[in-house]
């Protein structure tokens, strides 16, 4: 997917004025907040729970080479090829490489954010293989040439109305808007294409060095069709993904998708280990696993090191007040919400996404509901220094940021300044004690009235009570 | 040098580590991979009888089950088919066609499940108390597309063969079986999406019905 996120600004302003993205993701927003806070609450030592996955997760991020290596030995014992990629497009190369070798026409696909990061489907196509998302929400997005807008749900923004005109443009059958009906009209569409597929691709939820296993959690079985059906299987996923063992497999799968959609478990965890063996009548006859890098290994070994835990679960988003209003594509790329304000700018060079991590409130909710503990809003405010560092800030901004160091640095000074600047605010705040306007930082009161300040400062009632008693 | 070999040395560079991974950091991660260290685990899962437990966990998954003696699955399956008005005609696994279909008026066919099969018959590898979940592994004469492709899945769970977490499914897969095979699939329930206006429809590209039969 092209980066958009220097456009930050004129996309969420865009987004905020549109009625019906605005009236779908209302709809969403209660359903993911509301069924994790219940399945996390039947869950009494889900703190316990979280400090294990947080801790094993920076267990082998700190042993990463080693741990690639043994996924690596294991994978290979058992009939894997792993293929190493640096960047998104040596990660396209690899796969059309072996499509092509193959003579792939078709390919089925399961959910993959790392395909969607490197722009996989777009080469495929260039290529003559005709890549078929079969994860509802990618299938609805395929259709309408749109990227997903949020990283569990990616179809979240859609309207039934929006995919029911999808449908009738694609199968060419009778519009129907129940829902149910829909996603029997999905299936079978989509069916033919899961028997007849040459190469199944796939992402991976994690990869598991003791054994050399990848593994997909689906709701839907479409990824279960994508690894057993076609005589090739293709596991493109990211260098951070690998675990150690299976019982570490066991503690984040009670994490994920009850932080993700409120479900106590997914439906179908798929572990795949090599190829088909003999006398199997199903399975794959050549497995391949990409291990892409493309900006993941930056965070290694750095101040921001704690984001490579992530499990992709998307509760950082659900719970932020930002994403809930502009929703997923105002981002720009691949990751919205809080995790792609960290990920986007280090990905992409933070000069293209500088906007991601000063679009937060920091009310700290993606901390608390994050199920590996990442300091989320600690890693934003991080970017936001280095970008002051790197003089990526604007001039408008850094004055004032400058001013307000050099006061605060000084107590007679800011007690002067705050004083005189809370009766300015009082007289500004006029009979109904709201500032509709401030010149020069009209930013703040564009969509919403300042309340007035009190017209007395902390300190000077503090001083005035002292004195009383 | 290869994206493989530049990509390790990144990753050892940022972390202030020189020359490739050294035989000791080797050894280091493959012992703290064989303690197969276990995490804390829910309490309900450790408190309760796993038979409850996984029946009460199949009820909110939409798992239907019943429990009868081996020799009446047949029954059992014609009963099921017969109330959700479908043809009792089956493609099963080879370990259950020794028992008496006919005599239960049923059509089984010790086969890999394809397109036009209505009902897949399996058993399984064991059972999840916890999440109400069934693990199938992969062998020639199991094949995962029964559990998969028709609309109907049914699968016998003996009793004996629940166990009370992940954890424990993964420990008997070590000790009965040793390595992985190709597939481990774990099932919870029908397959179900929720992409199209974050409404839950049962029945996506899996199965729209999950019946077990505990023996």
């Amino acid at each position: 997917m092209q980066v958009q996120s220097m456009h930050f600004k004129r996309n969420a302003s865009a987004k905020l004025n549109d009625a019906v993205l605005q009236r779908n993701m209302q709809k969403a927003k209660g359903k993911f907040v509301d069924g994790r806070a219940k399945a996390v609450s039947e869950v009494e030592n889900w703190e316990a729970i979280r400090t294990h996955a947080a801790a094993l997760r920076d267990q082998c991020l700190a042993n990463l080479d080693a741990y690639l290596l043994e996924f690596e030995a294991n994978a290979t014992r058992h009939g894997a090829v792993v293929h190493w990629a640096e960047t998104a497009a040596e990660a396209c190369d690899i796969i059309v490489k072996i499509a092509k070798e193959n003579g792939v026409a078709k390919a089925t696909k399961s959910k993959s954010m790392v395909s969607e990061e490197v722009n996989l489907n777009e080469r495929l196509e260039a290529a003559g293989i005709q890549p078929i998302e079969t994860d509802l929400g990618e299938y609805i997005l395929q259709l309408a040439g749109e990227p997903p807008s949020h990283i569990v749900a990616p179809a979240v923004h859609k309207s039934k109305e929006q995919v029911a005109d999808l449908f009738v443009a694609a199968h060419g059958k009778p519009r129907l808007t129940d829902i149910p009906a829909m996603t029997r009209e999905a299936r079978d569409a989509l069916r033919d294409h899961f028997l007849t597929a040459d190469m199944g691709i796939s992402g991976a939820n994690f990869i598991i060095a003791e054994t050399g296993t990848t593994l997909t959690v689906t709701n839907e079985g479409n990824a279960d069709m994508v690894t057993t059906v076609p005589r090739i299987h293709c596991v493109i996923t990211g260098v951070e993904k690998v675990i150690p063992t299976l019982e570490d497999f066991a503690t984040l799968i009670r994490l994920l998708p009850r932080s993700a959609v409120g479900q106590t478990i997914a439906n179908y965890l798929t572990l795949t280990t090599g190829t088909k063996m003999p006398g199997d009548q199903d399975g794959p006859e050549q497995m391949h696993i990409v291990l892409v890098d493309a900006g993941r290994t930056k965070f290694v070994g750095t101040d921001m090191q704690d984001m490579l835990r992530c499990i992709r679960c998307g509760a950082c988003m659900n719970h932020c007040p930002v994403y809930q209003n502009v929703g997923g594509h105002a981002y720009g790329w691949v990751y919205p919400g809080p995790m792609g304000s960290i990920l986007t700018p280090t990905y992409v060079g933070i000069e293209n996404a500088g906007d991601l991590p000063n679009a937060a409130t920091f009310c700290g909710e993606c901390q608390v509901v994050c199920p590996v503990k990442i300091p989320l809003p600690d890693l934003m405010r991080k970017l936001r220094e280095r970008q002051h560092d790197m003089r990526l800030r604007p001039w408008s901004e850094r004055i004032p940021m400058a001013m307000w160091a050099f006061a605060a640095k000084r107590a007679g000074l800011y007690a002067f300044l705050s004083k005189w600047g809370a009766r300015v605010g009082s007289w500004l705040g006029g009979r109904d004690r709201l500032i509709h306007s401030l010149p020069g930082i009209d930013g703040w009161t564009q969509g919403r009235d300042m309340p007035a300040p009190e017209g007395r400062t902390f300190r000077e009632l503090y001083v005035q009570r002292r004195d009383k008693q | 040098m290869s994206a493989r070999e530049n990509i390790l040395a990144r990753i050892r560079r940022q972390q202030g580590r020189s020359g490739p991974t050294t035989a000791e950091e080797m050894a280091l991660v493959r012992a703290n991979i064989r303690e197969h260290g276990v995490g804390p685990k829910p309490l309900a899962a450790q408190a309760e009888d796993s038979l409850e437990l996984f029946k009460r966990e199949c009820q909110r998954l939409l798992t239907t089950f019943a429990e009868v003696d081996e020799a009446t699955v047949p029954h059992e399956v014609a009963r099921y088919c017969a109330e959700a008005n479908i043809a009792k005609s089956l493609a099963g696994w080879r370990e259950y066609s020794h028992l008496h279909w006919p005599a239960a008026g049923i059509d089984y066919a010790a086969r890999a499940a394809n397109k036009d099969d209505t009902v897949g018959f399996t058993g399984c590898f064991c059972a999840i108390a916890e999440t109400g979940t069934l693990l199938l592994l992969s062998s020639p004469d199991q094949p995962k597309l029964n559990a998969l492709l028709p609309e109907t899945h049914i699968c016998v769970v003996p009793k004996a063969r629940i166990v009370p977490t992940m954890e424990d499914a993964f420990a008997l897969v070590r000790t009965e079986v040793g390595e992985p095979p190709r597939s481990m699939f774990f099932v919870s329930g029908p397959s179900r999406t929720a992409d199209i206006e974050q409404t839950i429809v049962i029945g996506a590209h899996g199965p729209y019905r999950v019946h077990v039969i505990l023996i």
